[in-house]
């Protein structure tokens, strides 16, 4: 599995830290109550197939990366900052 | 059919013709009291102790594979009892000794070896937690005697002591520790199960769970409708998609952790030894393969199997503690698909929904449970009460932070363990 980094381009897993599901860019409001934040903490959907993480480019420029792949096959689609990715939603 | 010496040297002698299968293959019938979704070694055990403990008998077990198809059969086959926190502690001491009771109890041999089992420490902070570690697993009744280098030196003469960056302290050794063969384990439950009337429904996947007014009424199989009074869920690393046919979410996510084994050589490592410091643990199967393994590849998988990244880690670890290691030739790798949770720990509980109940999250550590987790998931489906031995695995416990079980202590977050 290679990650096409926006900034760097292609490059090894190795240089990338997985930090989970992309759930983790909607922080919910300190007020949202129990049950939001649960869900956004521990609750995941955890498809077999399509689905979207966060992984930072530790080693190389980074920056933090919205990854889409595929957990069955470890096809990766597409990987885009961020940022950019909150912003789009 | 029981087995014993007699049967065997009876069938050695006439041609091996009077051996008959070990479990039926049934059609699904319309209705059962409990169907227990998954055939896997949990899921066996459990409806295997439903029919032993509690006088089930109208019971089914759904695998949408083969019998020892999933995780039961390509885990590294080591089982132990050396937690730490509560919980833990007297949930895997309640297995093991299910364990060492358990052939008799099947009639089966599984190959139970308690051939000892010794986690490396590197310094004087990793002592004081093995010590730590130690005395909780003497409380809670189980065994473990600390080693300092001589001592380790004494069992496992090949390691390389004096390595630069993970020279060795000593080690705690479990001598109850040790491995079994996994696939007669379920095999042997299956049997057992099987013997007491079980249904075991293999090429059954499940494609739906019928619930009405908050109520489970049944699930829906491509081997047709089955209905039911009770519904266990027991599918591992499946826990996400069959959650989800029930309308819920879970504290999970799916991962893949490695697996490799050696072609086959004469004994040479008697123990079971794990370097935590380097994530590699190792053993030698009866058949004579070293049988070891690393950490988790690190991301959420389905594909069981894993990235070279990985292999090349579990690789330098194992040249890093035992050099003799270099000339073995590794025979093949594979990856399971491991329920994550965000604590590490498994969960044993009911859901929301009246009659439905779940086991996951075994994490990377299902294998040694397989006993105690049936037998603890068959008291909570037969009397709606925990069991005594996994009062703390529960559900709720992310949402409330109460009674969260880091073994680890690196944090109940995803991705940390």
């Amino acid at each position: 599995m290679r990650l096409p980094c926006p900034v760097c381009g292609e490059r090894d897993l190795r240089e990338f830290t997985y930090q989970g599901d992309a759930v983790r860019l909607e922080r919910p409001l300190p007020t949202a109550g129990g049950d939001a934040w649960d869900s956004y903490l521990h609750l995941r959907d955890n498809p077999a197939g399509l689905t979207r993480d966060l992984w930072q480019h530790g080693a190389g420029c980074g920056a933090w990366l919205v990854v889409t792949r595929d957990t069955v096959s470890h096809a990766v689609h597409s990987a885009v900052l961020a940022r950019e990715a909150r912003h789009a939603d | 059919m029981r087995f014993s010496a007699l049967r065997i040297l009876q069938e050695g002698l006439t041609g091996n013709k009077g051996w008959t299968p070990h479990w039926r293959d049934p059609e699904p019938k319309s209705e059962y009291d409990i169907v227990i979704i998954g055939g896997g070694g949990h899921g066996l055990s459990t409806a295997y102790y439903l029919a032993k403990e509690h006088g089930y008998r109208n019971i089914a077990v759904l695998e949408k594979g083969y019998i020892g198809g999933g995780n039961v059969g390509r885990n590294t086959t080591i089982v132990r009892a050396n937690y730490f926190l509560p919980g833990n502690s007297e949930f895997y001491s309640n297995s093991l000794k299910l364990w060492e009771g358990l052939e008799a109890d099947l009639n089966y041999n599984v190959m139970h070896s308690q051939r000892g089992l010794i986690n490396l420490f590197h310094s004087d902070g990793q002592r004081d937690a093995f010590v730590r570690r130690g005395n909780a697993m003497i409380t809670q009744g189980d065994d473990a005697v600390l080693l300092d280098r001589k001592g380790v030196e004494k069992h496992l003469p090949y390691l390389d002591f004096d390595n630069t960056r993970f020279p060795i302290y000593g080690g705690l050794l479990h001598p109850r520790g040790g491995t079994a063969r996994h696939d007669a384990v379920a095999w042997g439950y299956a049997r057992g199960a099987d013997q007491r009337g079980v249904d075991l429904l293999q090429n059954c996947e499940v494609t739906g769970i019928d619930i009405e007014g908050g109520v489970v009424k049944g699930v829906q199989t491509t081997r047709g409708a089955i209905r039911a009074k009770k519904v266990g869920i027991v599918v591992a690393g499946r826990s996400g998609q069959v959650a989800a046919m029930a309308g819920m979410r879970l504290p999970i996510e799916s991962h893949v952790l490695q697996a490799f084994v050696t072609e086959g050589l004469k004994p040479c490592i008697d123990h079971v030894v794990s370097f935590g410091m380097g994530h590699f643990y190792i053993s030698q199967s009866d058949k004579g393969g070293l049988v070891f393994g690393g950490d988790l590849d690190f991301y959420a998988s389905y594909a069981a199997r894993g990235n070279l990244p990985m292999k090349e880690h579990v690789m330098e670890a194992a040249m890093t503690l035992m050099p003799m290691i270099g000339k073995a030739k590794v025979l093949r790798s594979w990856g399971g698909i491991m329920d994550m949770t965000p604590d590490g720990s498994p969960i044993i509980d009911r859901t929301g929904v009246e009659g439905l109940y779940i086991d996951c999250g075994w994490c990377y550590g299902g294998f040694k449970a397989v006993p105690g987790s049936g037998f603890a998931f068959a008291h909570l489906l037969a009397t709606d009460r925990p069991h005594d031995s996994a009062t703390r695995f529960r559900l709720d416990r992310f949402r409330t932070g109460r009674g969260l079980m880091d073994e680890e202590g690196t944090g109940a977050q995803h991705n940390l363990h």
